[in-house]
């Protein structure tokens, strides 16, 4: 049975290195600033105690004041698993930093993301509307659409 | 931060895309009025008092008792119709159990579920490769108007606005007995039909 990891933990874990990085933490999930996502994602995957190597599902939230990106990790060869989120502020031009280049899963469902919310993901190698077709008109899933 | 190695791979289809969405908008924007049910036959028949000739009978006896069905099933309705095909309701007591994989060997397309936009050209396609004459019904609310999803912003609100349709079956999904019914509807239908052909043999003579 996968263990999943309390967030306050981790939080505490990588404020040591990074200590401006994290915004929130609960049990449930660690926020982090949107800036220091790839940073962050980075170490979860790399070091060795926490090896998330898997990307299990990248989903977004519209809360009118921001968007949440929640993105749920695990390591298949410790089995346990986190909630990372990051929030990304203002409505106009919504951009986060892709995580294509640490997890390959992560393309088509960011690319959903885009498509049905409009949040940018800077760095993604095609970012393009993958559930709809090129040419309609607004991104429907948003709180605000129609 | 660096990229993966296959990075080129990765689905760079953009033309197509294009043309795609250009194709979509396309039939979209052609598409915000329902095209007209098919149903001068029976206007001529109350009108002009027309009688079928024996020639007419036996063709649409032989028409209406050689359904055969395009594969074009997008949704949900697809179980019921392939419950009616299943051994249990058999509409191949009506000469109709060959679902055809080519549509230019069909002739009846069944609409079975929900139609969305991206999709919308496609089924468009499968209707222009069959072969005339052809009969289209459709299945279940979505069919008829798009059902619970007519107000969604990616689906067609009824397949008459592509297609014309000839018999509507209503139901969320209609039973097979709802559907053997519409499908003996249109086989009535066709039953009234007038035909004007010419036999190449009789041409030829």
């Amino acid at each position: 049975m996968t263990v999943y990891l309390s967030g306050s933990k981790i939080a505490k874990q990588m404020t040591e290195n990074f200590p401006e990085a994290v915004a929130e933490a609960s049990d449930q999930a660690v926020v982090v600033k949107s800036e220091s996502l790839l940073e962050v994602a980075q170490y979860l995957k790399s070091s060795p105690e926490l090896d998330f190597d898997y990307l299990t599902s990248i989903t977004a939230v519209d809360y009118y004041e921001y968007f949440e990106l929640v993105y749920q990790l695990t390591s298949l060869k410790h089995n346990h698993s986190l909630v990372l989120k990051t929030r990304c502020y203002g409505r106009d031009k919504p951009a986060v930093l892709s995580v294509v280049s640490l997890w390959r899963g992560a393309d088509f469902q960011e690319r959903e993301i885009y498509d049905l919310m409009g949040i940018r993901f800077n760095g993604h190698p095609n970012l393009n509307r993958i559930v709809l077709w090129q040419g309609f008109e607004g991104h429907p899933l948003c709180k605000d659409y129609l | 931060m660096e990229v993966g190695r296959s990075e080129k791979n990765i689905h760079l289809e953009s033309e197509l895309d294009r043309a795609e969405g250009e194709q979509i908008e396309a039939l979209r924007a052609h598409s915000q009025k329902p095209i007209p049910d098919p149903d001068e036959w029976l206007d001529e028949e109350l009108r002009r008092n027309i009688l079928l000739t024996s020639l007419d009978a036996a063709i649409n006896w032989a028409r209406r008792s050689s359904l055969w069905t395009a594969i074009c099933f997008p949704a949900c309705c697809a179980f019921e119709l392939i419950t009616t095909a299943a051994s249990r309701f058999d509409i191949a007591r009506f000469g109709m159990e060959i679902l055809r994989a080519s549509p230019r060997q069909a002739d009846l397309m069944i609409t079975a579920g929900t139609l969305t936009w991206k999709m919308a050209p496609q089924v468009r396609r499968i209707y222009d490769q069959m072969a005339e004459p052809k009969w289209v019904i459709a299945m279940g609310a979505c069919a008829i108007s798009g059902g619970i999803f007519r107000s969604s912003y990616a689906v067609v609100p009824g397949y008459n606005r592509i297609i014309p349709v000839d018999v509507y079956v209503p139901g969320c999904p209609p039973r097979p007995e709802a559907l053997l019914y519409g499908i003996r509807m249109l086989q009535h239908k066709i039953s009234k039909r007038h035909t004007d052909i010419v036999l190449p043999l009789l041409q030829t003579g």
